[in-house]
């Protein structure tokens, strides 16, 4: 049973998957230039928000419209929605300009999990590209809340450029860790920066997991994934211990309107966490 | 609700009595072509199906989902009225019930139930009609859909028109059919040889088939030739037009908008048929998916014979024929389905 | 046979080879042409070949949900198309396309991955201009990569 959603039944007035429920902005954080966090607050009733890392809610602009947005902020802080947002189009463009006291529509949480919880003992790599960090967020505060149940742990986190590092405190706070091996890539740099340059998927080599007792959790671009699941197959992490964050339009989140379809899943309720395993026929296929 | 003819077509619409029936007409299909003919005698229903199916009576091409006010501190949500009227469905063929099983799964079988769905089946009586003639499109045989209708309706009628006389075979299938039967003054029991007369029909319209598919290994054929140079060859023909995915009887994709007023403070939420042939559907930021017609085709086939049987456990097509009849150019679900089976690339 | 050993000894990949080593590569090699628009292979396939092209063009593509096909770079006659069968898993990394009218000579990965090990003499012949592609190419990728037309850094 997903948490938060009880199954319709014929009481609508309850609960209707397509009608949002508004939510207030009680503080934002300007990220980067193009790209805020939303701190939301249910404006009409108290009940606590239960979801888990990996899931989405749809974010509506009244009148404007509406996308999905992974939840990126720790999923046991249930009364607090905590979204980052890049700016792409206009209803997020309106989202990035949202100010403390602004109202913003909510459904879901919708979406499969990450399901960290059910991989202890393993070793955890979690690779991230750009924006594809939000959506691990939520996972990284599970297992640091209970990181004695897991192996090594590493965040491999790469990002086009220093000034495009999301969440740049919080990650150098969390490579000081002992008990994360962090890494962070950007593709090009000025001299300014000390760290890797390169592409995400050349930290995966360097890594030293054990690639038998490993599991992989991908967000990122598509390419970034492709080529990430191919470096971590070549060091022997089995393809049903790989998962991967797949987007695709959507607009129902519920299964109805057939657009986040990607292959045989669909990406609103078999997705948006897919195990490589399941969909290696598609991924990597052109326009599919 | 059932069979009328308007703009050259058999289409469904409101009936209100026999006489809105297409008595005495027939339909010629091909691909890309379908035409109205005279029958040389009085069949009430000596047709196929038209460019209608009943989803758009139980799926409406355009919906409300709700309205809103915005209020001090949020906004409410007013409720849509839930549909009261009851709908008779007259004429419905086996493919047809089949279909509307299949989005029966879809919309009701899942983790959410689409209440405007829900409203709108459960309230349906339905007559079915066992086919006396085959379409020139139609492959039923092959995906085991008809022409027999065997569950799903009140009652279930053949046509059987003899030198002297014209009479209907009737099939009760549920309760409310069995009353609606007993109210009426013209019936009696048949006799078996009537019943094998209207057995007879049916077997005669299963021989007719206008197209043939091999289902054989389907799924597994389309997930090993997603790069099969066929899809070049289709997507030179196909226009993109989407009228396979508006006549198609199960296809039920559907777009989401929301609108304002100019004040700002109502807005509206809609929902309309959509098609996987439009750039928009599959635009995430940057660009769509499926930006190449052959990418889009192989999407709609793929999704109609394949991927459907592991998403909802049945096959999507029920060989009605509509999309070959309805696309301008007559692209033929069995054949590009033959070419590649013929054609199948081997190894990757 | 000769007339592969011809057409290869005229490519700029084969220059200074040995003529006994060219006879070798032409061993199992095959022509195989292909037309404008038509795929040469598709990344995630199986890396079975090396492909020298006599005449044409290839484009070297990634293909993004919503870009579309990226194109990195192109290979004209004379060079080397496909590194991927050197090293396992043995997949294509990428996609590569004709662009025009293409002719290649093909050559057997899997043997050639024998025959370099048997005959290290020509392993080595056959390796260094690999690598010489390989670094070309590497110092080419450097540059396009810093985007030096950029009208300043975004």
């Amino acid at each position: 049973m997903e948490p938060g959603i009880p199954k319709h039944n014929m009481m609508e007035a309850l609960y209707n998957p397509m009608v949002p429920r508004p939510y207030l902005v009680s503080r934002t954080r300007r990220e980067l230039r193009d790209t805020l966090t939303l701190f939301l607050e249910p404006a009409d009733h108290q009940q606590p928000f239960r979801n888990a890392p990996g899931q989405f809610n749809m974010l509506y602009i009244f009148g404007v419209g509406e996308v999905p947005v992974s939840i990126s902020g720790d999923a046991e802080r249930t009364n607090t929605l905590v979204h980052t947002v890049r700016a792409v189009g206009a209803v997020t463009e309106a989202m990035c300009k949202l100010k403390r006291g602004d109202l913003v529509g909510v459904r879901g949480p919708f979406g499969s999990q990450w399901h960290a919880e059910k991989v202890t003992g393993k070793d955890l790599v979690i690779v991230a590209g750009g924006i594809g960090l939000a959506p691990l967020r939520p996972v990284l505060y599970q297992v640091q809340k209970h990181r004695s149940e897991y192996g090594q742990v590493f965040l491999l986190y790469g990002a086009r450029s220093p000034e495009e590092l999301l969440y740049r405190k919080e990650v150098e706070q969390w490579k000081k860790r002992f008990d994360m091996n962090v890494e962070v890539t950007v593709d090009r740099a000025s001299t300014d920066w000390q760290g890797h340059v390169g592409v995400v998927t050349t930290l995966i080599s360097q890594a030293r997991f054990d690639p038998v007792n490993t599991t992989a959790m991908l967000c990122g671009p598509e390419v970034m994934m492709r080529f990430a699941v191919m470096e971590l197959q070549k060091r022997g992490v089995g393809a049903e211990n790989i998962f991967v964050s797949m987007e695709r339009n959507m607009k129902c989140a519920i299964g109805f309107c057939g657009r986040c379809q990607f292959g045989p899943t669909f990406i609103c309720k078999d997705g948006p966490i897919l195990c490589y395993d399941r969909i290696s026929n598609w991924f990597g296929t052109r326009e599919v | 609700m059932g069979p009328k003819r308007r703009d050259e077509a058999i289409v469904y619409d409101e009936i209100n009595s026999i006489d809105d029936l297409p008595i005495g007409w027939t339909d010629e299909q091909d691909g890309g072509t379908y035409r109205l003919k005279k029958r040389s005698d009085e069949a009430f229903f000596g047709y196929a199906v038209g460019p209608h199916s009943w989803k758009k009576f139980l799926h409406p091409p355009v919906l409300r989902l709700w309205k809103a006010e915005r209020k001090e501190k949020g906004f409410q949500i007013l409720p849509e009225e839930q549909q009261t009227a009851k709908f008779a469905f007259i004429g419905v063929r086996s493919c047809e019930l089949h279909a509307i099983a299949i989005q029966d799964k879809v919309f009701l079988d899942g983790k959410y139930v689409d209440p405007n769905y829900q409203t709108r089946r459960q309230e349906i009586f339905v007559v079915a009609l066992n086919c006396s003639q085959a379409g020139g499109t139609c492959f039923c045989v092959s995906m085991n859909t008809g022409p027999k209708a065997t569950s799903g309706y009140d009652l279930a009628l053949t046509e059987v028109i003899e030198d002297s006389r014209h009479y209907f075979v009737t099939d009760v299938g549920s309760e409310r059919g069995d009353e609606l039967l007993q109210d009426l003054a013209v019936h009696q029991n048949a006799t078996s040889e009537e019943q094998v007369k209207a057995e007879s029909v049916v077997e005669r319209t299963a021989a007719q088939m206008g197209r043939y598919l091999d289902t054989n290994d389907i799924k597994g054929l389309l997930y090993r030739n997603y790069n099969h140079p066929r899809w070049n060859d289709v997507a030179e023909r196909c226009l993109s037009c989407a009228n396979c995915t508006m006549v198609c009887p199960t296809c039920f994709c559907t777009t989401v908008e929301d609108t304002t007023d100019l004040t700002g403070l109502h807005a509206e939420r809609w929902r309309k048929w959509d098609s996987c042939f439009t750039l928009d559907f599959s635009y995430i930021h940057g660009g769509s998916v499926r930006s190449t017609v052959y990418s889009r085709y192989r999407q709609w086939m793929t999704h109609k014979l394949a991927t459907w049987i592991d998403q909802f456990g049945t096959s999507g097509c029920v060989g009605c024929g509509r999309c070959i009849t309805w696309c301008p150019v007559g692209i033929d679900i069995t054949e590009e389905t033959r070419a590649i089976r013929e054609t199948e690339l081997k190894g990757k | 046979m000769a007339d592969l050993e011809r057409s290869l000894a005229g490519t700029s990949f084969c220059e200074g080879m040995q003529p006994f080593h060219i006879s070798l590569l032409a061993r199992g090699a095959g022509e195989r042409a292909f037309q404008a628009g038509q795929f040469v292979f598709h990344e995630g396939d199986e890396a079975n070949s090396l492909y020298i092209l006599l005449k044409g063009h290839v484009s070297l593509e990634v293909s993004t949900p919503a870009r579309g096909a990226i194109v990195f770079q192109t290979i004209g006659a004379g060079d080397a198309l496909g590194l991927s069968w050197l090293f396992p898993p043995f997949r294509w990394h990428f996609d590569a396309r004709a662009i025009e009218p293409t002719q290649t000579i093909v050559l057997d990965a899997g043997r050639l991955r024998a025959q370099i090990e048997e005959d290290h003499d020509f392993g080595y012949e056959l390796l260094i201009r690999i690598a010489s592609v390989m670094v070309t190419r590497l110092q080419a990728t450097r540059l396009q990569m810093t985007d030096m037309y950029g009208a300043g850094d975004s």
